[in-house]
């Protein structure tokens, strides 16, 4: 189920450089999202929507957050909109992270803009959470406070050391698998990340679920552009990143 | 209110408005907005014989007013179609065109006698597809060969036949008379134009396939001009498409000699873009004195 319209931006801030976090007063969208889950917005005067991943939703408020990098002249576009101004989305979409109940143990781990779906899935287990985020570097950092607010352990890797520890998110994931093996691990970021954790999660055997990212059409299942290669039952073929993921179950993809 | 009924190549329309062939699935995928039945009709996504697994990614590029794809006809295959997506349709009230997008003649007359056994309304053959190695355009781009295919398809079906040209072409006129001398009851134009973007960081394409079709608002005058020419060479009715993103674009595409007229790549940034064409048409149609939507086709008064 996903609505579309056009929704009042509560709330705009620069996280850091080109990095943008809004939130969004949408009750209809925010009562049956899903973390994990992502919002297909238009950039006015351009031919596609973009999908960006939810950050975090509140139900009770009737909000969801989105925070996004610009990559290019639409998301140049999407980021000039205003507080107060509206803003056009179809959402929630996707098949979202599954959740384990309470009491079970979570690594979650985002590679630079890969960060923001960990908002809300990190949020379900609260001190249950470890939560593994890397950057280029110090001014590139975002959302440690919001991990930290929710009662997350935050591990904060910088490809140069200019914040926390030096390197990168596989050598923070290995120390912490080491210690103590959690019951799920969830990731998102650079497809070269992502293998090596769903390679590190195979070799500890626990299960890994992954969000990813390709070039959008419909957002809705329609147009099948956004072909992603998975395996079931042995048989390789192509499913799509906006209806089938963006979350997939790590034994399913092929990098 | 307008009558915006139509009679395309024996079918009846309740407005002309369809989706067009890869662009809106097959119907389910826009349903939790507004219910499919509104539409005129529908032209699903193109079927092979067996299931089709496409290019690889990525198979979408944004360009000026426009998009490329590069799918490569990525389907479930004709008996999925046949067993799960008509039998759904054919509960909404809306004329089914079964778009057929064989590899070869023999694969595309067989398709055509599986849909001439089925419940679909219509059929719509593509010989026009610029993504795939084996048939497609290769089809399209030549009289010859798209007589061929007509054809052989039109041995193996009563339904009404319409045929899906490529502008990739010297002369779309000539390809529609081809098809229409071998039976065809309607042509349907334009496919996408094979276009390319490169990323200049990388100097990759951007489309793993290195090209693919353009489709949006970019191609539309294009798209009307074929509409014109084809639709003044031919008798047989024609479907315009290419570019349409709002009612006054298909009140031109209809003036330009179209009976009927397909979406696709406006609906991906406005899901409400078919439904408000409907709406569109009709209050233009009422604010223009027009009481039915059949009084403009090929309205146009050329210079």
């Amino acid at each position: 189920m996903y609505k579309h319209g056009k929704y009042p931006v509560t709330e705009k801030k620069a996280v850091a450089k080109g990095i943008f976090d809004f939130t969004i007063s949408c009750k209809e969208v925010a009562e049956i999202a899903q973390c994990g889950q992502f919002v297909h917005v238009a950039a006015e005067g351009f031919m596609l929507r973009r999908p960006i991943s939810i950050c975090d939703i509140d139900k009770e408020k009737g909000t969801i957050r989105i925070v996004f990098e610009v990559r290019g002249k639409g998301t140049e576009k999407i980021s000039d909109i205003k507080k107060g101004d509206l803003i056009d989305m179809i959402a929630p979409l996707g098949k979202g992270f599954k959740i384990l109940e309470k009491g079970k143990k979570a690594v979650c781990i985002g590679g630079g803009i890969g960060t923001p779906p960990m908002v809300a899935v990190a949020k379900e287990y609260g001190e249950n959470a470890t939560v593994i985020s890397g950057f280029r570097s110090a001014s590139a950092v975002i959302l440690q406070e919001d991990f930290k607010a929710q009662g997350n352990n935050t591990i904060l890797c910088t490809d140069d050391g200019t914040a926390g520890m030096k390197g990168f998110v596989t050598t923070a994931l290995e120390e912490c698998l080491d210690k103590e093996k959690p019951d799920i691990i969830y990731a998102c970021g650079p497809s070269a990340m992502l293998k090596a954790v769903v390679d590190i999660a195979k070799k500890n055997g626990v299960y890994c679920q992954v969000s990813l990212e390709e070039r959008m059409g419909c957002g809705v299942g329609a147009c099948l552009v956004c072909a992603c290669k998975v395996v079931k039952d042995g048989e390789e073929f192509y499913a799509h990143v906006c209806k089938d993921g963006p979350v997939f179950s790590a034994e399913e993809v092929v990098f | 209110m307008a009558d915006l009924k139509v009679n395309f190549a024996g079918v009846e329309f309740k407005n002309p408005v369809i989706p067009a062939s890869g662009a809106y699935g097959y119907g389910r995928e826009y349903e939790d907005l507004y219910p499919v039945s509104l539409l005129g009709g529908i032209s699903v996504k193109g079927t092979t014989l067996n299931k089709k697994d496409g290019n690889p990614p990525p198979r979408i590029a944004e360009t000026y007013a426009g998009m490329l794809n590069s799918v490569g006809l990525q389907n479930g295959g004709v008996k999925k179609f046949l067993n799960t997506e008509l039998p759904y349709l054919k509960t909404k009230d809306i004329v089914v065109i079964s778009n057929i997008a064989g590899a070869t003649v023999e694969e595309c007359r067989e398709l055509a006698a599986l849909i001439d056994n089925s419940d679909a309304d219509m059929i719509e053959l593509n010989i026009s597809c610029p993504n795939v190695k084996q048939g497609g355009a290769a089809f399209g781009t030549k009289c010859d060969s798209a007589a061929a295919i007509t054809r052989a398809v039109r041995s193996a079906t009563t339904k009404p036949l319409m045929v899906k040209l490529s502008p990739n072409v010297t002369s779309i006129v000539d390809i529609a008379k081809a098809v229409e001398a071998e039976g065809a009851d309607a042509v349907s134009l334009i496919n996408t134009l094979l276009g390319m973007r490169i990323d200049i960081k990388t100097k990759r394409p951007i489309l793993k396939n290195n090209v693919g079709g353009l489709s949006g608002p970019a191609v539309f005058p294009v798209a009307v001009r074929m509409v014109w020419q084809v639709a003044n060479a031919v008798s047989i009715p024609v479907c315009g498409m290419g570019g349409i993103s709002c009612a006054e674009d298909a009140i031109e595409m209809m003036m330009a000699g179209a009976q009927t007229i397909q979406l696709g790549a406006a609906i991906f940034n406005n899901p409400y873009a078919p439904v408000e064409i409907i709406e569109g048409m009709n209050k233009w149609c009422d604010e223009n004195g027009v009481r039915s939507i059949t009084e403009i086709i090929g309205a146009v008064k050329p210079w």
